[in-house]
């Protein structure tokens, strides 16, 4: 650029001003659209929840004499907390595994890394990478065989294989910013490796663990690929008891609402409050 | 394995691989045993269906399988799905994610709601969408278009493919922009003021600063969309079942297809080769970023 800041200096200060505070309104007025644009189907299925199933599938309208029917109804027709239930027992039971097997591999790749630490994080990943729907057959027949089809713990043991990778990395990111002298001085005063595990790395550390914690109760809880193939209706999480409502004589608008309204909100808000940790495990601490 | 002898001979080496066994076991076995198993069926005459027929089928599921013409259709469709998502979400979350480090008044509420979608389980999206958003009389889009004087679009039936590339471009348009939200924070503002004192305009900002600063988290929000993309199931299960016809039929639900409906295990296993070939050509760029990333 040869125009050398002669062109900032310009501009009389007062337009200067309004050009910006204009500039700031637009920007605040698009940014709003679009935010309420992406979230309006979230809006929407949350207010439908609220309506009767004649005025669902009415013309759209916000104004309307708020029910709770559906709420009720999702329970008592289909037992919507057997499945509720089932989420919770997947996703934390999952998590808790996933957490206990990783928490001492992540600790020895952080502290007492090898040459060969890199590698073995590597391929970690890359057993990620793997496509479920490459391994569906013999998932299948194996669970088949051995009697975990339509089972907590089957799943239970298919996510906590699922999300190990990422749980492992994200807890070795965290244990890495951890300052190792720390560490040291508690290995001097002679603390074994288990008190060093449980008195100092665990306390110290918990953030970081209660965030990777939830990241994996988000990504169980969410998973719709193993759910809706390997459970019918003992095992099934909410969402195949959700993906149930897809058939058509089973089109209830507000019933469909509600039930999705509750199985969406704990995740909503975990996933509110962990935006900034989840970043770091979804990318494999690639994007900081 | 050879990484325990290698390590096993110092005492701190044998901590070390005691601590990490139990998770390098297991993902062994995961990754191992049934990667073996797809492998083994897929050279095998094996149908549930005909318990009778076994026996060792060579290379005839997979000639079957690219002999029929399902496959190519699941392939095309796919990429169509794959290209198309990644082209809206990655060009949309690039620009949201500038919009959005504006300073503006509630921006703060303006991000959470539109990253919120992609927490949203799969199932659910995809029914809300279907039901409430397209549904071609009773759906809000028809209202809308109507509304303006616009002939009501019948999504499913005449758009079928254009209706799952908007439900899973929903999902994961947020994905891209909290990754690059993220990213665009360690922008430099020095940088940016600079240029612009230097008189460059917004257009100038963008791609010769913002963009070229993206570039990694672009690339991998790319790579880890294309993993998730190639093997979308749940959107299609719930909407279409990948009809009408084949018309929304991936190379995932074609398995599906022909693992869980037509019992034919030895078909199905040739095409999870053929998603776990594809799937792998992804991954070894990612695992060379993220190998790069690691050494700093």
């Amino acid at each position: 650029m040869t125009t050398s800041g002669s062109k900032m200096a310009a501009p009389h200060a007062t337009t200067g001003r309004r050009s910006a505070q204009t500039r700031r309104a637009f920007i605040t007025v698009l940014g709003w659209s679009i935010a309420l644009m992406i979230f309006f189907p979230i809006f929407w299925m949350i207010l439908t929840g609220f309506k009767t199933e004649t005025v669902a599938i009415a013309d759209p309208t916000l104004i309307f004499s708020p029910t709770l029917e559906n709420y009720q109804a999702v329970q008592e027709r289909s037992g919507y907390t057997r499945f509720a239930l089932n989420s919770v027992a997947v996703a934390f039971g999952s998590t808790f595994l996933a957490l206990l097997i990783a928490i001492p591999c992540a600790y020895a790749m952080a502290f007492l890394p090898t040459k060969r630490t890199k590698g073995t994080l590597l391929w970690m990943l890359s057993t990620k990478m793997l496509p479920s729907v490459g391994v569906l057959v013999p998932i299948y027949l194996i669970f088949r065989d051995v009697g975990l089809l339509d089972t907590r713990t089957g799943l239970i043991l298919i996510y906590t294989l699922m999300n190990l990778p990422i749980v492992v990395w994200m807890l070795y990111t965290f244990f890495k910013d951890m300052p190792k002298d720390i560490l040291e001085a508690a290995r001097m005063d002679g603390a074994s490796k288990l008190q060093e595990i449980f008195f100092l790395l665990l306390p110290l550390t918990l953030p970081g663990i209660a965030s990777t914690g939830l990241l994996s109760v988000i990504l169980s809880w969410n998973e719709a690929f193993w759910s809706l193939n390997l459970t019918t209706s003992n095992a099934a999480p909410l969402t195949a008891y959700i993906a149930s409502f897809s058939s058509p004589e089973g089109l209830f608008w507000a019933k469909l609402s509600a039930a999705s309204t509750m199985a969406i909100a704990p995740i909503l808000i975990l996933g509110w409050m962990t935006q900034k940790q989840m970043v770091r495990g979804l990318t494999f601490g690639a994007v900081k | 394995m050879n990484k325990p002898c290698a390590s096993g001979r110092t005492v701190g080496g044998l901590r070390t691989l005691s601590l990490q066994a139990p998770a390098v076991t297991l993902l062994l076995l995961w990754m191992i045993v049934p990667l073996g198993m797809t492998l083994w069926f897929s050279f095998q005459r094996y149908n549930l269906l005909m318990p009778g027929v076994t026996g060792f089928a060579g290379l005839e599921n997979y000639q079957y399988l690219v002999t029929d013409p399902a496959l190519w259709t699941a392939m095309g469709n796919t990429l169509l799905l794959v290209g198309w998502v990644l082209a809206i979400t990655v060009i949309g979350g690039t620009l949201l994610a500038v919009l959005f480090q504006q300073d503006f008044a509630g921006r703060g509420i303006a991000r959470v709601l539109a990253i919120s979608p992609f927490f949203v389980m799969p199932t659910v999206s995809a029914l809300v969408w279907k039901n409430m958003m397209m549904h071609p009389s009773n759906g809000v889009l028809a209202w809308l278009f109507e509304s303006v004087g616009l002939p009501a679009v019948d999504w499913f039936s005449s758009l079928p493919l254009t209706s799952i590339v908007i439900i899973v471009a929903w999902q994961w348009l947020p994905f891209a922009l909290l990754i690059l939200l993220t990213a665009m924070q360690s922008l430099d503002e020095d940088q940016v003021e600079a240029a612009r004192m230097d008189g460059a305009g917004p257009v100038a900002i963008f791609f010769f600063i913002t963009l070229p600063h993206l570039k990694r988290a672009i690339s991998v929000v790319i790579m880890i969309e294309m993993i998730f993309l190639l093997t979308i199931f749940a959107e299609i299960f719930v909407t279409t079942s990948g009809g009408p016809g084949l018309a929304t039929t991936n190379l995932a639900y074609l398995i599906y297809i022909r693992a869980l409906l037509d019992f034919d295990v030895g078909t199905a296993s040739a095409g999870g080769v053929i998603a776990i070939i594809l799937a792998n050509v992804v991954a070894i760029f990612l695992v060379r970023m993220v190998a790069k990333n690691l050494e700093d």
